[in-house]
């Protein structure tokens, strides 16, 4: 380039010469030809530029002129440039983070070969369900799969997966890493290839198989320290060494999307890891497969799903468990298998947490409007302010468009200095995003990379927000020519009345999005804090949940509730325990089990009721207080009348006000239990089963002493002590009663406190977006305020010279303030109104539309917008007349 | 406004028109800037008068095109200058600029030699 721009000026330079001879030939002098030519020639540096613009280069020149001139500027306004870089850091970065979380968990297909052909199987409703559902996911059971993988023929390959896990340790505190059991074509139909070793094939996966095992990549690195030798070792997982033959490929995580596998075991290996040795393989009602296919070439989706729809009644007729409860069996022979895409594999994660993002999403692009409100105020006020030195380049002959791309590029260049830091800020918020999303019981594995999606979400954000904030008022800035402006004062330009106009309705924009946001942020706090006072009608603090594993000591049926009672005794004497007693559900902890119950003698009055199983002193170490009746006790042995402590709730359905003790109800058939009746002999307080925010349902305790097929011992612990001492207090306790006993701790605060990780996202994020929003708004109306003052100063002076008190002064400035927080304000209102019912869902305790708490926004926004005028407000009434008035 | 008063003698080119003379003062052979400059006002009696700010810029046009290319020489008085030389697509576009200038000169003709037919 260089090389073309000396060539042009030497052409030039020739030229120049060759006319300066020509006119010294015909008799001119030297000087007087030479300043002829030159005169002749015209503006060399005009000619050079109109030629440089032929080459088409031009605007690559400009650019770097452009970039250079708004790095003068900028550093002539390091404020300014502070300020705006530092907003659109934050507001660019917290939306990227936010988008790449939901891209992750969202968007991004699976690392398998042609994802886009995985379809999952899965029935259209579970609702005829009965039995055990093992993962959330979980959609089939054993005999269905193998019904499906029989009699389908619309894809290439079809597998089924379970999660699952398995204890690391043998005997004392377990160690648990994340296990999958898949079907023999599992690999080879996703299309896998192993890092090292090979991949599970059809041949492991057969009745009856020596297991064996691949290992996830990062496992693999992990713990064997991406040894080659690893493959042909073992692993010993729940006691059971067991062959490693490979490791998967690096950056497959299995089918669910925030999870992650350490191990996959084929499904064969399940019945000897289970407590019977027979496993679920024939159960018909346990659902713990998912089921995945290939689409055949020339396959479509719907041909799939209408394929699996018409093979659906004999895949569910010949499937049906001759001990199905008769009442279901209706709605499980109607159940309809059907295609859904899976490709981007299944999330627990996605189904939890997608609205709540997307609402983050919506908050944080809010934010960021803001503060390009913001910004473009502050550029409009510095446009105004530059209007004299634009008019003089307009009137000296720069095109419009140019001055406009000139003014553009500034904003361009804060922007692109933003959007780059903000996408190393959006990586680190993003991770710790995740980490907010994780709770102690469920690690999440979410792999987050700036991708080209989100690399492409950042930039077009950035770029969106640098037409936002930089065009308006680099539209405004070029409209006047010279004249205008030469002729009006060095204050008070024409233009800069309408400009006004223009950042006063930015500030009206400002004020009501704010509002929106802060009554937003107000509502999930509220949901939180009405969430965090729940009272779940029982005591959670100090209360520790151990879950003793009693099947490495294989003992018999007839001993097992002999050793139960043993471990529960031991543990009871530990130092530091005050109460201990077992329960099959721990409340408020994700598990649940629900039956369908009547009064006995009259089926008419049944009702769904949940069902736990305790045992004695349950309620007092849980501090649910007895209203009528006793606890269960030793009289309550498999061979007496079958009992049930129920709840305030389940009393009141079973027989309205008639004490209940006494009363007997009947509990429907269950896939494994006939029909069966109980007679209550006490009645307790409601409390929490499955949520905080759940109203009060019935629940139905049984006797766990009469329940001898109970093979594990879980119990709930009162402590007086830190749990961390009583945790290697009681293990060493069981250790010394059993080495092979297997003991699982879970703090049930930590627990409860883990099932709100929603509202607490909710909370904290809406409530540091709000914030930041009343922040920016506040700067934005204080720069007005300011700004207008510093405009009317002459016309302040004059007034205050003819008379005014500073109390109509403050009055004058203050009315202009609270039109525009009014007209926000009212906006506002609605905005909040609107923006409440599309969150009304993820509420607890307020109401979409609380007034208590649209009140409160308001007030609280109001107050912040009148301190932020009053200070410059406050400067106008000790503008000094005489000044003032000596400066116009 | 002075300076216009000063060329009155002269006239300015009309829009696209430098590019046709430059094809046409090239075609009697290689010739620099300032020498087509000269050509042009020389041929046209000084009547024509090239603006050094159009000459150069229409020039590189025309080499981007590449209906011309050019070459440094060195003159006669050992200057180093850029000469310009006509393409065999230079000579094609001259014959049809040629045609195309005919035509307009020729339909301006008729217009202007048309009596006005609805004079009072």
């Amino acid at each position: 380039m260089k090389n073309k721009d000396t060539e042009l000026r030497e052409e030039l330079a020739a030229h120049l010469q060759m006319a300066a001879a020509d006119r010294i030939a015909r008799g001119e002098s030297p000087e007087e030809a030479a300043a002829a030519a030159r005169r002749e020639l015209g503006n060399l540096s005009q000619i050079q530029e109109a030629t440089r613009d032929v080459w088409g280069r031009r605007w690559i020149e400009q650019l770097v002129q452009d970039v250079r001139y708004a790095t003068r500027t900028c550093r002539r306004n390091p404020g300014f440039a502070l300020v705006a870089i530092l907003s659109l850091t934050l507001g660019i970065g917290a939306n990227t983070a936010l988008f790449e979380v939901v891209s992750a968990i969202k968007l991004r297909v699976l690392p398998v070969t042609d994802p886009d052909r995985l379809v999952e199987i899965a029935p259209t409703s579970m609702n005829g369900v009965r039995g055990n559902q093992h993962t959330w996911h979980a959609s089939v059971t054993q005999p269905i799969w193998r019904e499906i993988q029989a009699r389908q023929q619309a894809f290439s390959g079809v597998f089924a997966w379970s999660r699952t896990s398995f204890n690391l340790a043998q005997g004392g505190e377990v160690r648990f890493i994340d296990g999958m059991l898949v079907t023999g074509d599992f690999f080879s139909t996703l299309g896998l290839r192993p890092t090292i070793g090979r991949l599970l094939a059809a041949e492991d996966d057969r009745t009856g198989c020596t297991p064996r095992a691949v290992l996830g990549y990062d496992f693999w690195r992990r713990t064997y320290a991406s040894e080659v030798a690893a493959v042909g070792r073992t692993i010993v997982l729940g006691s059971r060494p067991v062959e490693i033959v490979g490791v998967a490929p690096a950056g497959f995580y299995g089918l669910e999307v925030g999870r992650t596998f350490d191990v996959a075991l084929p499904l064969c290996a399940e019945p000897l890891f289970s407590d019977d040795g027979k496993g679920l393989v024939d159960a018909g009602t346990t659902w713990w497969h998912s089921v995945f296919g290939r689409l055949l070439p020339g396959w479509t989706m719907d041909r799939a799903a209408a394929h699996l729809g018409a093979i659906s009644p004999e895949i569910f007729q010949t499937s049906l468990p001759s001990y199905y409860p008769p009442v279901s069996v209706q709605s499980y022979l109607n159940m309809k298998l059907s295609a859904n895409p899976g490709g981007a594999g299944l999330s627990e994660l996605r189904e939890k947490y997608e609205t709540p993002l997307w609402l983050l999403l919506a908050i944080a692009a809010l934010v960021l409007v803001i503060a390009c409100a913001n910004l473009a105020n502050l550029l409009l006020a510095r446009a105004s302010a530059r209007e004299r030195e634009i008019a003089i380049r307009l009137g000296l002959g720069a095109s419009r468009g140019r001055v406009i791309r000139q003014l553009l590029t500034e904003s361009l260049l804060l922007v692109t200095i933003g959007g780059v830091l903000a996408m190393f800020l959006a990586d680190t918020l993003g991770q710790w995003l995740v980490v907010a999303l994780e709770t102690s019981a469920d690690r999440i594995t979410l792999p987050l990379r700036v991708d080209w999606m989100v690399a492409a979400f950042g930039a077009a954000l950035a770029l969106a927000t640098c037409l936002l904030f930089g065009l308006a008022p680099a539209i405004r800035g070029t409209r006047l020519g010279a004249r205008e402006v030469m002729h009006v004062g060095p204050r008070g330009g024409t233009s800069s009345r309408e400009s006004l106009g223009l950042r006063r309705a930015l500030v009206v924009v400002q004020v009501a999005l704010s509002l929106a946001l802060l009554f937003a942020s107000l509502l999930f706090a509220g949901t939180l804090r009405n969430v965090l006072h729940v009272n779940p009608g029982f005591k959670p603090e100090g209360l520790l949940v151990a879950n003793v594993d009693l099947s490495p000591l294989k003992a018999s049926t007839a001993r097992t509730p002999i050793v139960r009672e043993q471990i529960i005794e031991r543990v009871r004497s530990v130092p530091g325990v005050e109460s201990a007693a077992p329960v099959a559900v721990v409340p408020i902890s994700g598990t649940s089990g629900s039956n369908e119950v009547w009064p006995e003698g009259r089926r008419s009055g049944a009702f769904d009721s949940r069902i736990n199983e305790a045992g004695r002193g349950f309620f007092a170490t849980l501090g649910v207080p007895f209203l009528a009746g006793r606890d269960f006790d030793s009289r309550d042995t498999p061979q007496s009348i079958a009992v049930a402590i129920v709840n305030e709730r389940f009393a009141a359905r079973l027989g309205g006000n008639i004490a209940a003790v006494g009363q007997r109800f009947v509990r429907e058939a269950t896939p494994r239990r006939p029909e069966k009746t109980f007679e209550i002999v006490g009645v307790v307080a409601n409390s929490n089963y499955l949520t905080l925010r759940e109203a009060p349902s019935p629940v139905a305790f049984y006797a766990d002493s009469q329940d001898p097929s109970r093979t594990d011992a879980q119990l709930m612990i009162r402590l007086t002590i830190p749990a961390a001492a009583a945790t290697s207090a009681i293990t060493a306790a069981l250790s010394d009663l059993d080495p092979r006993l297997e003991v699982r701790y879970a703090v049930l605060g930590t627990m409860i406190h883990d099932t709100l990780v929603q509202e607490r996202l909710l909370a904290e994020l809406s409530s540091g977006f709000g914030l930041l929003a009343a922040v920016l708004t506040t700067v934005g109306l204080y720069g007005l305020v300011a700004y207008s003052v510093s405009r009317r100063t002459g016309e302040i002076g004059l007034r205050m010279a003819l008379g005014a008190t500073h109390r109509t002064i403050l009055g004058l400035v203050l009315r202009e303030t609270g039109l525009l927080l009014v007209t926000g304000l009212v906006l506002g209102v609605v905005l909040a109104l609107a923006g409440g019912r599309a969150a009304a869902t993820l509420l607890y305790g307020v109401k979409p539309h609380d007034p208590v708490t649209l009140g409160l926004s308001v007030a609280l926004l109001g107050l912040i917008a009148v301190a932020a005028s009053v200070i410059p407000a406050r400067r106008a009434t000790l503008i000094d007349p005489g000044i003032a008035l000596r400066t116009e | 406004m002075a300076k216009r008063a000063r060329y009155q003698n002269r006239i300015e080119l009309l829009q696209g028109t430098l590019d046709l003379l430059i094809l046409q003062t090239l075609q009697w052979g290689p010739q620099h800037g300032y020498g087509i400059a000269q050509a042009i006002q020389g041929s046209s009696s000084d009547v024509l008068q090239v603006d050094t700010g159009s000459l150069y810029p229409a020039l590189h046009r025309l080499e981007q095109q590449k209906w011309i290319t050019a070459t440094w020489k060195l003159s006669s008085n050992k200057q180093r200058t850029r000469v310009y030389r006509l393409t065999a697509a230079g000579r094609r576009q001259l014959v049809s600029e040629r045609s195309r200038w005919q035509a307009i000169v020729d339909a301006m003709a008729a217009v202007l030699a048309r009596p006005r037919e609805s004079e009072p």
